[in-house]
């Protein structure tokens, strides 16, 4: 009996190591994958498009992956336009679309169209403050967007014909293949001056975009 | 068939289904895979075999075949369907799978036929071998 514990034992032992092994390599593989990839498509993760919030001459640039129907994306907004406070005119935010849920490309579609009145970033707020209300998962209720868009004195008629633009469209499909490019598997994601945030989280962002903010002086 | 070695074939059945078990784990927490509804009717059947078989090897009992056996081949059919959904035999749209991960996805496709369903598969079809082994063997012989 002594000897079948001893057994059970090492077969424990060996397997949890091969998986923790395997996990810390296959990890490190990954990293240094995005690595070259982010070296390789660097110009590809800002596109002359993309909206820019903050002095676009900034010089450190936060590039955002989100999705306007995402609940972390919401709650993380308020926080990233804190970090942006705390180093004033050194920061701008580039934001790019990954819209994963069932309503979202319906809600970025209304979203570029506010560019043409100059509403963008207020109904981007909106979006996500309103976001429990019409992005619930279980009972979605797109429709109430434009109910928001009124209460910031948007003209409606005009997004609802603006949002049609295949130009939109287009910008849409471009973020998705960038996507998949640059392995955006979850929403949101940053990307600080062209490097990824190491592990997700309020701390890492503020982290990478102070480390970033000192590299310029 | 001896005490002996019926112990082996529980020890390998444990080892199936930890390496099975590990091994979903890597695909969805380290590569980031997110499985889909059959995966998970698969990983209800195999996750709680680890725990009565590693039972079973400190309180060695031929009964372990019966409380082994129900999820063998429940989570063995629901490896069977998955694969027909993905070799195209049963289209997707008769598999339960509406919201979500698609089952017919394949994440990884080695050699041209060794996909996730297929370990599971696989995994399932050695458990279910070496547990009617200790059925004839082991379990019908000392009653």
């Amino acid at each position: 009996m002594k000897k079948n514990n001893i057994i059970i034992g090492l077969t424990l032992l060996s397997m949890a190591t091969l998986f923790v092994g395997g996990s810390y390599f296959y990890k490190y593989k990954k990293a240094e994958k995005q690595k070259q990839t982010l070296e390789q498509y660097r110009k590809d993760l800002v596109k002359n498009y993309s909206p820019v919030y903050g002095d676009p001459n900034a010089p450190v640039e936060i590039v955002e992956f989100l999705d306007p129907e995402c609940e972390t994306c919401a709650t993380f907004f308020p926080f990233v336009k804190e970090v942006m406070n705390q180093f004033p005119g050194k920061v701008k935010l580039v934001i790019r679309y990954a819209p994963f849920h069932q309503n979202s490309v319906f809600a970025v579609k209304i979203l570029e169209a506010t560019r043409h009145q100059n509403k963008y970033w207020e109904t981007l707020s909106k979006l996500f403050e309103m976001q429990p209300v019409w992005g619930d998962h279980h009972n979605p209720k797109p429709m109430l967007i434009w109910t928001y868009l009124s209460e910031l004195e948007i003209d409606t008629e005009q997004i609802k014909r603006d949002m049609e633009s295949p130009e939109i469209m287009v910008r849409i499909q471009t973020d998705l293949e960038d996507v998949k490019t640059f392995n955006v598997k979850k929403t949101p994601t940053f990307f600080v001056n062209g490097k990824p945030l190491e592990s997700f989280g309020y701390r890492q962002l503020f982290d990478a975009v102070k480390k970033e903010v000192e590299n310029t002086k | 068939m001896n005490d002996k070695q019926a112990y082996g074939i529980i020890f390998t059945c444990w080892l199936t289904a930890t390496i099975a078990t590990l091994g979903s784990l890597f695909f969805s927490e380290i590569m980031e895979f997110v499985p889909c509804t059959l995966c998970w009717y698969q990983r209800i059947f195999m996750y709680p075999l680890v725990i009565l078989f590693l039972i079973s090897l400190y309180r060695f009992e031929k009964s372990i075949l019966l409380y082994s056996f129900p999820f063998i081949i429940l989570g063995w059919f629901f490896a069977l369907y998955h694969n027909l959904v993905q070799l195209e035999i049963i289209p997707e749209s008769a598999s339960p799978c509406v919201q979500g991960i698609p089952c017919s996805t394949k994440y990884i496709n080695w050699l041209n036929f060794i996909t996730i369903p297929a370990l599971s598969f696989f995994a399932f079809s050695i458990l279910l071998i070496l547990i009617i082994i200790f059925y004839k063997g082991y379990y019908n012989e000392k009653k």
